[in-house]
């Protein structure tokens, strides 16, 4: 059971993402953005929050282009998993792995604090260790999280039950409060809130454990 | 040559930044300003010559990296 962390300059949740995941019971590589080739056997790839390459651009724009993310499309094209959080979120959306766009926080103020969030499907390998509709609390901490997309693309989101979080309510002006949602497989999950900062009890939050190892089960039974 | 791209978010695209401006102004006493949209402006210094050639591989850039074609829309500009 492997999972590969990607780490670009600039990313700075890497090693928390790590720790969950090895709580979860993972074996974790951290890959770099240069590198060509995820590790053999890679069974999810995370791909961590921070400010890849200085948000410069547009916030995940140059991390997308990287060599290790051409690899990580082709983990993803084989029905790999993947779990983009924050700035990975918005990595997933400037690959085209996820779609929509995350722009500035409608109150323009970069957000850092716990927010409730309800959990919209159970349905995926990430969201099947909570109940339907549980509110959970995850801290969030972004500047660019305001999801949009077409009417095109909320209509296929609703009607496929992609939405995998919502924001209890309005954070950042994100359509129909959307805090994360699923790729049309439901193996690739992208979300502005952080599982890996709330997943350890040591840290007073634990909400965010069951994400990972309900996903470790997933992948024990695959 | 020199290329210059200028992108703005599309039409009917939130711009929350541009919003802020707007009402910036407006406090300042600049109250005839009813909208305001912020892009951005990038110039390219390009070995190509052929302008024809030149507006193509820039359009290719804009597609590839230089715009978020999601969200924003891109006008490229050879001077």
């Amino acid at each position: 059971m492997k999972a590969a962390v990607l780490v670009f300059p600039g990313s700075n949740c890497d090693r928390d993402l790590a720790v969950a995941f090895r709580a979860a019971g993972f074996q974790v590589d951290m890959v770099w953005h240069k590198d060509q080739d995820l590790p053999a056997g890679t069974d999810i790839v995370g791909i961590p929050g921070g400010f890849s390459f200085g948000d410069y651009l547009r916030c995940g724009a140059i991390a997308a282009r990287s060599p290790i993310v051409s690899a990580l499309k082709r983990h993803v094209e084989k029905g790999g998993y993947a779990i983009g959080i924050c700035n990975g979120f918005q990595v997933l959306l400037e690959t085209g792995l996820l779609p929509g766009a995350l722009m500035r926080n409608a109150g323009l103020r970069f957000m850092c604090r716990s927010v409730p969030l309800e959990i919209a499907t159970t349905a995926s390998d990430f969201t099947n260790g909570y109940d339907q509709g549980a509110v959970i609390s995850l801290p969030v901490a972004h500047h660019d999280g305001n999801y949009q997309a077409t009417d095109d693309i909320r209509r296929a989101l609703q009607g496929e039950d992609r939405i995998a979080l919502r924001y209890q309510s309005d954070v950042n002006g994100s359509v129909d409060r959307i805090a994360g949602i699923l790729s049309e497989n439901r193996r690739v999950l992208g979300l502005m809130p952080h599982p890996e900062r709330a997943a350890d009890e040591k840290l007073g939050l634990t909400d965010g454990q069951a994400m990972f190892t309900s996903l470790a089960a997933s992948v024990v039974d695959a | 040559m020199k290329a210059r791209v200028h992108i703005m978010l599309k039409t009917g695209v939130l711009d929350p930044q541009g919003e802020a401006v707007r009402h910036a102004l407006g406090s300042m006493g600049f109250d005839g300003v009813s909208g305001v949209r912020q892009g951005k402006v990038i110039e390219l210094d390009l070995a190509e010559t052929d302008e024809s050639a030149a507006r193509a591989e820039v359009e290719k850039m804009c597609e590839a990296l230089l715009a978020n074609t999601v969200i924003e829309r891109y006008d490229v500009e050879l001077i």
